[in-house]
């Protein structure tokens, strides 16, 4: 019996960064903007969605993939507002991975220009899986505490925007705003940081520009 | 708890190599880990161990090496390495930097029996 030892070097999250490569290509020569929206349950990831959908739509076409273990409630809340979404249910995994999102690029209109991805709530997995998005976006609310950036350092390095939801909390729960700021931008010094509240309104307007402005530069930068 | 998933991976790879190399079974695996890819070594083993069970590599050992996190500082161009957050250039103190390594999950190289000729 011979014996031999084998020289692999291979990436065990190759096959998922190739997918999402040619997913991030085919979407952005349609000029779509794809952003991937992670972070942990109950952060208010849909509700900033519903929120976005009051604003930009109908006068902008937006498609949303809703991510979860169980159930289509957050497409169903989706579709409510008029946006046509998707659910894709992992039926236990942990995190939306690229093939998932693949098999539906085929399905999402041309003449969409923003493509939400709601990610399965977790702060931990998704953060290692690039699904083709153009932008990544976590979400932290006030009552999940102030301490998280550092301990879930992944999802806030690979982040290029930070949205703190759910501000009219503050005063209500003990929170420190600065300190979040802080931390996150210490792991990651790019990432922009929005405030919101979807009671108040508060920064939700302010979002919505930075999205538009990010598909305007999807479309500079590839004339 | 992604890892099952990435075991999977890893023997959506082996499969390509048992037929490239004419392999009859798995001997030992080797991977390399960055401190920073998001894996819990214990999660990852028992993962393996779960997956094995019945293929060609169900005698097989799992070898794990972790390596720290290697960066470049954006302002002064300092090379530096550390084991935790946050990345802190040690010449300036700028928190500005580049990631080079210790990310990824790297399958490296596998022992292996092979096939009589």
């Amino acid at each position: 019996m011979s014996r031999k030892e084998i020289d692999v070097l291979e990436d065990l999250l190759g096959s998922n960064k190739k997918i999402a490569a040619e997913i991030r290509r085919f979407f952005e020569e349609q000029n779509i903007l794809t952003v991937n929206f992670m972070s942990s349950p109950g952060s208010g990831k849909t509700t900033l969605l519903e929120k976005i959908i009051d604003l930009l739509f109908p006068r902008h076409r937006l498609a949303v993939i809703e991510g979860d273990i169980e159930t289509d409630r957050d497409a169903a809340r989706i579709r409510a507002k008029g946006v046509p979404a998707w659910q894709i249910t992992t039926g236990g995994a942990c995190h939306l991975e690229a093939r998932m999102v693949g098999r539906l690029v085929k399905e999402i209109p041309p003449e969409t220009e923003f493509l939400f991805i709601e990610n399965v709530g977790n702060l931990v997995c998704p953060a290692s899986y690039d699904l083709g998005e153009s932008l990544r976006c976590v979400l932290l609310s006030v009552p999940e505490g102030e301490d998280k950036p550092k301990k879930y350092p992944k999802a806030f390095l690979t982040a290029q925007c930070l949205v703190v939801t759910k501000l009219d909390l503050l005063g209500y729960v003990p929170y420190d705003l600065g300190k979040v700021k802080k931390e996150a931008l210490e792991i990651n010094p790019g990432l922009k940081i929005f405030c919101t509240s979807a009671v108040t309104g508060e920064g939700i307007e302010e979002f919505s520009r930075f999205l538009l402005e990010r598909r305007q530069q999807l479309g500079k930068t590839r004339a | 708890m992604h890892e099952l998933s990435l075991v999977a991976s890893l023997f959506d790879i082996l499969e390509a190599k048992v037929a490239e190399e004419k392999i009859s079974r798995i001997t030992q695996i080797k991977l390399r880990c960055g401190l920073f890819a998001g894996v819990v070594p214990e999660c990852l083993q028992t993962a393996f161990d779960v997956y094995k069970k019945g293929t060609f590599a169900s005698e097989a050992t799992l070898v794990l090496e972790v390596v720290p996190v290697k960066f470049r500082c954006r302002r002064c161009g300092q090379e530096a390495t550390r084991e935790d957050w946050p990345l802190v250039c040690p010449v300036c103190q700028s928190t500005d930097v580049a990631i080079l390594d210790g990310t990824d999950l790297t399958l490296v190289s596998l022992e292996a029996e092979l096939q009589p000729e």
